[in-house]
């Protein structure tokens, strides 16, 4: 039984690793060798990673875009979407069923559906090309998992604790700022991780939107290298690029990997 | 403190939402007027849109997309049961199998993409490993296999992580009951833990049926954008509004909001009971152990 499960933790570990491995060995060989097999690069190079900050890349830059974008729609979505997580697990009111399924559902609706009004309405006001026209469309799933979760989490702390801020006098505001999003810290937190990744990983809206490489995101950049040659995939490039798009995502999993669970989890369970 | 929230979704979502329904039932452009004057507009076109619903193209990406779905959520259910099964039981090395989990989860599905077509490179390691010279990448048979493994390998270690949470809740005694009674492992698992974990699974396959029914970027940046064998709904919602056909966009737009809102209601109308008494149950027994935290 040990040996088996053993055996098993090391299968999942190969299975998750494994690929991702191969993207950063891959990353690291000359591109002149880019095509061994062998499980080290020999020699070690940083070719790949001086090509893509090469001037005419633009990677820099749509990584500076991808940070913007996923920190101005993160900060905005948690701004609107506690308020409304609060109301949601605190407040009774008619009609709260029906604003937690609309939520719910919200978040449920294809991007595609979205794009094709929106690119129109974008395309009139003059906002293709802007940071606007990704970070607007991006909340239409950020607000809903932050919504979705907060609640969750709001739902979890006692009654009492603002029953007592309120009987020593704060107003119902008052007893939500003080006593409340204080509690809430690590909930908000694990939340907006959770909505940064998200936002940082999109790439329909910001694939549609923008067409300008002085505005394209991270993932949506790299997806466009070209090489020296115009059918040429410089690979090489595309995994570094891979590799430092990545790298942020990963160390925020290793620092917080146990909250990033729980807000997974209880944004599908609760 | 909702109406922030509800102006935003009115934005972003409803907006969106009315305007492609009313959208699929308009063309635009020039036509003579009836002096025949060329005149530029939008017009009502009845169902003129929806005729590509009936085509070969949209026909093929509504397979393909269903193709994906059937196949990429089941294999992720029986891979992501495994994982949780391993990992409730794993103690040694815990922290690093969650970290390592999480790694397919974080890496945003373009480089997730991008990672595969290197690895399904004609000359890259994939074939190397299998001793063949298939042709992954290029539009074909091939390509759909391709997709199907990268999205499984990407998404399977969140259907574990879900599955996990819905086998920790069971409690420890139902297992030792099930072992005085001399129950073998198979009959344990089909008897205790498959009845007990079916709620947390039944949440797990519908997140993940609504977003395999959209799967966009992963054929986008694997395969190719346009790619017959690999195009999904998605995918041509997006290229028939980039061309700006914003009317058949609309359109396919619509009929895969309804396709997807069907799955749903089919899904929670079959398996629904047992769903929604679930989550009442849980919000319940959280409210519980928070306020039992706290005092």
């Amino acid at each position: 039984m040990h040996v088996w499960r053993r055996a098993g933790t090391i299968g999942i570990a190969l299975y998750c690793l494994v690929p991702f491995y191969w993207m950063v060995v891959s990353s690291f060989r000359r591109t002149a060798d880019i095509h061994d097999t062998t499980p080290l690069p020999s020699p070690w190079s940083l070719e790949s990673y001086e090509a893509v900050f090469a001037a005419d890349m633009g990677f820099g830059r749509s990584l500076l875009n991808s940070l913007v974008v996923a920190g101005v729609t993160t900060a905005v979505t948690l701004l609107v979407g506690t308020l409304a997580a609060y109301a949601l697990a605190r407040l009774s009111f008619r009609g709260k069923n029906v604003v937690l399924a609309l939520v719910i559902a919200v978040s449920m609706f294809p991007g595609a559906l979205l794009i094709v009004p929106l690119l129109k309405l974008f395309t009139a006001i003059g906002w293709i090309n802007t940071y606007q026209a990704m970070i607007v469309p991006s909340m239409s799933f950020a607000l809903p998992l932050t919504i979705w979760n907060l609640t969750t989490f709001f739902r979890q702390l006692p009654y009492e604790l603002e029953q007592a801020a309120m009987i020593d006098g704060c107003t119902p505001f008052a007893a939500f700022r003080r006593v409340m999003l204080p509690l809430a810290a690590p909930g908000v937190f694990t939340t907006a991780i959770l909505a940064f990744i998200a936002t940082w990983n999109e790439f329909i809206i910001a694939v549609t939107m923008v067409n300008d490489q002085e505005r394209q995101t991270a993932t949506v950049r790299i997806a466009q290298f070209t090489g020296a040659a115009k059918f040429d995939t410089p690979f090489g490039t595309q995994m570094a690029a891979g590799v430092l798009v990545t790298l942020p995502l990963v160390l925020l999993v290793l620092f917080f990997q146990r909250r990033i669970v729980a807000g997974l989890t209880a944004g599908a369970l609760k | 403190m909702l109406s922030p929230t509800l102006l935003v979704l009115a934005l972003v979502v409803f907006y969106p939402l009315v305007a492609a329904m009313r959208e699929s039932f308009y063309e635009s452009g020039q036509r003579l007027d009836a002096d025949g004057f060329v005149v530029e507009g939008e017009w009502f076109a009845g169902l003129a849109n929806y005729a590509g619903v009936a085509q070969q193209r949209f026909i093929n990406a509504a397979l393909n997309t269903t193709l994906f779905t059937v196949v990429t959520v089941s294999l992720e259910v029986v891979l992501g049961m495994a994982m949780a099964l391993v990992m409730r039981r794993a103690f040694r090395g815990r922290a690093f199998l969650r970290a390592s989990i999480l790694v397919p989860w974080a890496v945003p599905t373009a480089v997730a993409g991008l990672m595969w077509k290197w690895i399904f490179q004609a000359d890259g390691v994939a074939n190397a490993l299998l001793g063949t010279q298939i042709l992954w990448t290029a539009d074909g048979p091939w390509a759909k296999l391709a997709v199907i493994v990268a999205d499984t390998w990407k998404t399977a270690p969140f259907v574990g992580l879900l599955v996990l949470a819905g086998l920790q809740i069971i409690p420890a005694e139902v297992y030792e009951a099930a072992r005085v009674d001399g129950a073998t492992p198979w009959q344990t698992f089909r008897r205790v833990t498959l009845p007990l974990v079916k709620p947390a699974l039944l949440v797990a396959v519908l997140f993940r049926l609504m977003d395999a029914l959209r799967i966009f970027d992963l054929p986008y940046v694997l395969v190719g954008p346009r790619k017959q064998s690999v195009e999904t709904l998605s995918g041509l919602i997006w290229d028939e509004a980039t061309r700006v056909h914003y009317g058949p966009a609309s359109a396919y737009g619509t009929a895969l909001f309804v396709y997807i809102a069907v799955i749903a209601f089919v899904f929670v109308k079959l398996l629904g009971a047992d769903l929604l008494s679930d989550v009442r149950e849980r919000r319940l027994s959280g409210r519980r152990e928070g306020n039992a935290r706290v005092a």
